[in-house]
């Protein structure tokens, strides 16, 4: 019969009654017929009840109807069990809860395309230098790349900015962005009203135009359909607004990210903006043509850069284009994090199923009679494997559904706990995905826990289970729960092995000196009236040293810097350099570079950096004096190695080739992180003055500068006082970003601050899931010996050895758990070798640490069991049976 | 009883090897060539008969269709189906196996 009739059958099956009565009737017919009493023919067919049944048994819906048999059968039990059935279901709605949302984030973030048309055409594009293989791209060569390529269909190129609005109310800062035209359309994006920037927005002396953000047009404009055609004041400057992004897009990638406004890159006022030496901060992205592989794009940029170099060798020699996927390079640096930590829950879920098994193992062997009696009637051994397996099923599915609430109404906020790196973290849902991924394990689930009990029971023989009352194969399943128990403190260990390498990992990294203080720093930003604009290069000497002035007497501030350059962990900055006396190198990418501090004396104080030789930057270090420059000791080491490095000279490239003599040497800083500096090709760091720095440079910071200072006591008082002072010099000029200095060395740590909170958070949920699986093995394992420890009482065994004798049983599961898991880890922790710092995967103090931790947690779980046993009274044991 | 119990594990052998003579019979007719062909040896009841029959449709051995009876009544008629004839041959040289197999013990016991 096809498993259609068989369906339809079973929703039919009150017509088939009907037929198989009907075939009856016509059965006695025929014998009445033949001659036979119609009542003894009756009475022949009081079976014919039975023969009906069992007829439609094999013949009506078989299974199916079985199946709404069994679970009906099933939920009754289970309802009536309700301490059983919500421990089951707590514990199993957890571990598929917890997978869900992770899977949902790993769903999000890694799997699902990115939100684009096409999003597979999309390519990150980056400038490989010599310092660096994803570096910035200077517009010059990104304007040839653009002109020379065939591969692809289109480039984009983009560099952040802040801009201040005025004329709109108060002054404003915005966030902004410098674009090549075209740029959204690489994207596949149009604006919800007016246009994109066009080329001939994009050439030089173009009068300015700019798009906005759909929240800035609604916020400011009121959403009027007439915002496009009107003029936005931004650092003084007006430019007319032409579009208007959908606030629809989310993307961050290489250094575009969504943001209130949009200019096109000429309308940037630097003045070395066309030398193509210059990253600048510019990064690209590109669409592939149809068809095109991205190493066919990478051998055609290959040529194009070739070209280049050899137009133009002082600038471009070694100048090469670095791309990868737009996915990869928006999302390639979470991937191990998030399957480890999916890999870890799916761990947690296997204890979470070992314990269920257990107890199920435990209730079907109280459950054997029952059994039993089934089998005595009749009932298929199948047929009771069946129902232990819709049971489970049940239970399965029931904590899925359970499980998936959670899921669906904690994800949001679980998202906002994420450390801001997690990239796409707003594209993470609940989708078809994430459903079919829960039903899966739910299913996969029940299938697994039902199975142990399930496969017992078809191993037991229903005569013995009668005769024994019910407890027909007790010794068998203790063996079968001891082995649950080992492979759920096994899995347990791998996780406490992967949490402790974590804890170890950020404990190590604490340690690392950062090379300053970052105890009571605050970093912020000022921007400038826009009648800075136009200011001259003494000017902004004079609104230097005025800024720091009125901010040095703000009550609680004891030193202030403006930092121009690069700051430790947050900003990167660099500059090239060769030593006095040695020729010029042709080329900027022949010189010396160096991270760049372009600071205030005051500035070894902020830090509280260690002065090594020499002395810091001073006051008289101004526009007047000769130029100095203060090294890192990594500098001095690379360049004046077993030397005294000061009064030595070196050329400044940034300042037209002037030498600047050394005249301190302090200690090195953490620029890149305090994990990866060490591994960094650029380290050596040099400190120039503010007010030494070229016109050039001092021209950039007309629109804004960056402030660092060190106070006293609370941070409230002193950013309200450095807030009313901003105020108090122009109400044009406003104070924004500020950020404390902790909290940038605690971000650089966050993914992995993050990775250990849910590795430790799912380590100790599968400590605890471990601790009750032993502790369920071991009560059920002393009430079942109640009578043997009876027996060994009376014949004079004392308390203290049945005490031992459960933790000593308790102790050999752990033990041959943890032999397990010691090796398992071992195979395991590699994978995660990326998240680690400074520790080895396989960290012999971490291990000892977990099995110890582990072994207590498994004796504690014992105690109660062996206390229960102690207490048990020789001759009430005796007298139970 | 008794007799149904000497019909133990050959019912189906019975009931397939009648239906490969006389197609399209209904239970009753099958319950009564039993009977009959057997001189009344084997009797099959109807509580082991039907169960038997739905068993071996479920099985694709057999195949059973309504009929119109004179007497106005339906009834259902059932057939060999081509894996039915296959599983009469097996059944078939199995009971022979064994029946010569039980001869040659009680002879030579």
């Amino acid at each position: 019969m096809s498993l259609w009739s068989r369906i339809s059958n079973a929703l039919r099956s009150e017509r088939l009654n009907r037929e198989i009565d009907e075939e009856f009737e016509s059965h006695l017919e025929e014998a009445i017929a033949a001659g036979r009493d119609p009542k003894e023919a009756r009475r022949a067919f009081g079976s014919a009840m039975r023969a009906r049944e069992s007829g439609h048994a094999v013949r009506v819906s078989g299974k199916l109807e079985e199946l709404v048999q069994d679970a009906c059968f099933g939920a009754r039990l289970l309802i009536k069990n309700r301490g059983f059935t919500a421990v089951v279901l707590l514990t199993l709605a957890l571990g598929i809860g917890i997978n869900t949302v992770i899977f949902s984030v790993v769903n999000g973030v890694l799997l699902n395309p990115l939100p684009f048309p096409h999003p597979e055409q999309l390519v990150a594009l980056h400038e490989s230098k010599p310092n660096f293989a994803n570096g910035a791209i200077s517009y010059p060569n990104f304007l040839d790349w653009r002109k020379d390529n065939h591969t692809f269909a289109a480039m984009g190129l983009a560099r952040g900015y802040g801009f201040s609005m005025t004329g709109r109310g108060d002054a404003a800062q915005l966030s902004a962005e410098f674009l090549s035209d075209g740029f959204f359309a690489v994207l596949g994006v149009r604006p919800v009203l007016g246009r994109e920037f066009t080329p001939a927005d994009e050439t030089l002396g173009a009068s300015p135009v700019a798009m906005i953000s759909e929240e800035l047009w609604r916020n400011k404009f009121d959403g009027a359909p007439n915002a496009v055609g009107q003029t936005i004041t931004l650092d003084g400057k007006n430019f007319t607004i032409v579009g208007v992004i959908p606030a629809s897009l989310k993307l961050q990638v290489s250094n575009f990210q969504v943001c209130d406004v949009y200019a096109p890159i000429p309308q940037w006022s630097n003045s070395i903006l066309m030398s193509r030496g210059a990253g600048l901060g510019f990064h690209g992205i590109g669409r592939l043509k149809p068809g095109v592989t991205i190493e066919q794009a990478r051998a055609d940029m290959e040529r194009v850069t070739g070209n280049l170099a050899a137009a133009f060798p002082d600038d471009d020699r070694g100048i090469g284009a670095s791309m990868v996927s737009m996915k990869e390079q928006i999302v390639g640096s979470t991937r191990i994090f998030l399957l480890v930590l999916l890999g870890a829950v799916g761990f947690v879920l296997l204890i979470a199923c070992v314990n269920v098994a257990s107890l199920m193992l435990a209730r079907a062997s109280g459950r054997g009679r029952e059994f039993a009696i089934r089998a005595a009637l009749g009932a298929g051994r199948g047929r009771v494997i069946r129902q232990l397996l819709t049971e489970s099923l049940l239970l399965g599915i029931t904590a899925g559904a359970v499980g998936l609430l959670p899921a669906a109404f904690g994800l949001k906020a679980a998202l906002h706990a994420l450390p801001a790196a997690l990239p796409r973290a707003e594209e993470i849902g609940i989708d078809f995905r994430v459903l079919a991924f829960t039903s899966l394990i739910s299913v996969a689930t029940g299938i697994l826990f039902g199975l142990a009990p399930a496969w017992r029971v078809a191993k037991e023989n229903p005569q013995t289970a009668l005769k024994e009352g019910g407890r027909g194969a007790i010794g068998a399943n203790q063996r079968t729960l001891s082995a649950l128990v080992v492979v759920e403190v096994a899995v347990a260990l791998v996780l406490l092995t992967g949490a402790g390498l974590m804890v170890r990992s950020l404990v190590r990294l604490w340690d690392v000196d950062p090379g300053f203080d970052a105890h009571n720093v605050e970093t912020f930003n000022i921007s400038m009236p826009p009648a800075m604009a136009s200011a001259t290069a003494e000017m902004v000497r004079a609104k230097h040293r005025a800024l720091n002035e009125a901010l040095a007497e703000v009550p609680g501030v004891t030193a202030v810097s403006q930092t121009w350059g690069a700051v430790p962990m947050a900003g990167e900055d660099d500059q090239w350099f060769w030593i006095d006396g040695q020729p010029k190198p042709r080329t900027n990418n022949d010189m010396s570079w160096v991270i760049d501090y372009v600071v205030d004396p005051d500035y070894q104080r902020v830090m509280k950096i260690p002065l090594k030789r020499g002395r810091f930057l001073s006051r008289h270090d101004n526009e007047h004096a000769p130029l100095v420059v203060v090294v890192d000791d990594v500098f001095a080491n690379k360049y004046f190695p077993g030397q005294d490095p000061i009064g030595k000279r070196i050329d400044l490239d940034n300042f037209g080739g002037k030498a600047a003599e050394i005249v301190g040497e302090v200690g090195h800083v953490k620029q890149w992180g305090l994990d990866s500096d060490d591994t960094q090709q650029l380290r050596a760091q040099y400190y120039l003055a503010c007010l030494q720095v070229s016109d050039d440079f001092l021209l950039g910071m007309r629109s804004g500068s960056s402030f660092m200072v060190r106070y006293n006591g609370n941070l409230a008082p002193v950013i309200g006082g450095l807030r009313s002072t901003v105020r108090h010099m122009s109400n044009e000029q406003q104070l924004f970003g500020e950020q404390t200095m902790e909290s940038i060395v605690a971000d650089s740590m966050a993914s992995r601050r993050f990775a250990m909170i849910l590795l430790g958070g799912f380590a100790a949920l599968a400590l605890l899931l471990a601790c009750v699986g032993i502790y369920g093995v071991m009560a059920y394992l002393v009430s079942q010996r109640t009578q043997e420890v009876g027996i060994r009482m009376a014949l004079g065994a004392r308390r203290s050895d049945v005490l031992l004798l459960v933790f000593k049983g308790g102790a050999r599961l752990a033990a041959a758990g943890m032999a397990i898991g010691v090796v398992s880890a071992i195979g395991l922790t590699r994978l995660m070798r990326q998240l680690l710092f400074d520790v080895s995967p396989t960290d012999p103090m971490v291990i000892a640490a977990v099995c110890v931790l582990l072994m207590l947690a498994a004796l504690a779980a014992c105690f109660v069991p062996a206390r229960r046993a102690a207490s048990i009274e020789p001759m009430r044991a005796l007298r139970t049976e | 009883m008794a007799k149904a119990d000497a019909l133990q594990g050959s019912l189906d052998l019975l009931v397939l090897k009648l239906l490969s003579r006389r197609p399209r019979l209904h239970g009753y007719a099958i319950m009564a060539a039993i009977a009959s062909s057997s001189g009344e040896v084997l009797r099959v009841e109807e509580g082991s008969l039907y169960p038997a029959l739905y068993r071996m449709e479920e099985a694709g051995w057999i195949r059973a269709e309504w009929i119109k009876k004179d007497t106005g009544r339906r009834a259902r008629v059932y057939e060999l189906t081509a894996s039915g004839r296959r599983q009469l041959g097996t059944e078939e040289s199995r009971w022979q196996a064994v029946s010569l197999a039980i001869n040659r013990v009680l002879r030579e016991a």
